[in-house]
């Protein structure tokens, strides 16, 4: 796993803003669209700690649109996202839409807890590990964030920052679309390794 | 004081993701003098490490440790690191980019009998881009040393 420091300065923050309101981020934001229902994979399912060592899994958000995000303290780009996945979860978690975060803190809980409580982070951050990361194609650079559709398929995958416009508008069109669960009750596959499955 | 210099590429770098290390070629180093190496570090087009005075509290350092034994660092000395502003950093970053040399200033310990010794070292390093950002790793380097 990955190591990390601390602390957040608020000109972080600033920045986050900044890109939020320029749009200066991200290659990829231009090209980043929803993937069509018929190339969308099954996002594997996996099952990890919070930072109250409750065990979640995938499966738990059955029916829902999820937001995986890997990331790590160390990670300046991923903080810059992180403002935004609180501003999406506070907007749209009453119509069906989770942030997950997978930190990849290879020093844990110890760097990890402190920054999620300063940031007040109000959606489920769990500790990954080299598992979940293989599951999900490796998982080299950071951020990578996985949008998931209702049906537990991945609809758009973002390797690096992107454009704040970019996961809101992805996120509105899933909202949006009619929620179709899938028929056999099942989200997700295999647990991940790493984690317990209970 | 005997420099120690990287040598031509011939055997295989010390490399590990986007940056390399140039292998170190054997070298006479004597037990009474400070004697200097430095590494070439190469770094892929597009990504930055951080310098080993990192402009923001939770940035991992490139930091460049020798194993105990053989040798004493007196000094390791980095080259001055390139302020560059980043997307994702409202200031500039203290970073490194490109090629660039890492120098060690060290002293034979009692315990470097004359003759052939590898020491072994390890640089530590985390990458970006203007983007995305690489996990920490760790390139181990070998010094080979014919101590006089």
């Amino acid at each position: 796993m990955f190591r990390s420091r601390r602390r957040l300065s608020c000109g972080l923050v600033l920045a986050a803003l900044l890109l939020a309101a320029c749009g200066s981020a991200g290659d990829s934001a231009r090209a980043a669209s929803l993937k069509p229902d018929k190339d969308r994979k099954r996002a594997p399912n996996f099952s990890l700690r919070d930072a109250s060592g409750n065990t979640v899994r995938l499966s738990d958000y059955q029916g829902k649109i999820v937001l995986l995000n890997f990331w790590a303290t160390w990670c300046g780009p991923c903080r810059i996202e992180i403002p935004w996945f609180i501003e999406f979860e506070q907007k749209y978690k009453d119509e069906g839409f989770s942030v997950l975060g997978v930190a990849m803190d290879e020093d844990g809980w110890s760097v990890v807890r402190p920054y999620i409580s300063r940031m007040k982070v109000n959606y489920r951050v769990l500790m990954g590990d080299d598992e979940i990361a293989a599951l999900y194609g490796g998982v080299e650079a950071l951020p990578t964030s996985f949008l998931i559709d209702r049906e537990g398929k991945v609809a758009s995958v973002h390797v690096g920052l992107v454009r704040k416009a970019t996961y809101e508008n992805e996120i509105t069109q899933l909202l949006e679309s009619p929620a179709s669960r899938a028929a056999d009750g099942t989200f997700g596959g295999k647990p991940a390794g790493g984690a317990r499955s209970e | 004081m005997v420099l120690l210099a990287a040598s031509p590429p011939a055997a295989p770098a010390q490399s590990s993701g986007v940056l390399h290390v140039a292998p170190l070629s054997k070298q006479v180093v004597k037990r009474q003098e400070i004697n200097t190496v430095s590494l070439r570090a190469v770094l892929k087009d597009g990504y930055h490490v951080n310098s080993h005075t990192p402009s923001e509290d939770y940035l991992i350092p490139l930091r460049l440790t020798w194993e105990k034994g053989l040798i004493q660092p007196v000094e390791i000395i980095f080259p001055k690191p390139r302020l560059e502003k980043y997307a994702f950093s409202e200031k500039p970053l203290s970073v490194f980019t490109g090629d660039f040399d890492i120098t060690t200033r060290f002293r034979l310990t009692a315990k470097a009998i004359p003759g052939p010794q590898i020491v072994i070292g390890q640089l530590r390093y985390q990458a970006c881009n203007h983007n995305s950002c690489l996990p920490p790793k760790t390139i181990e380097v070998r010094l080979p040393l014919d101590i006089r």
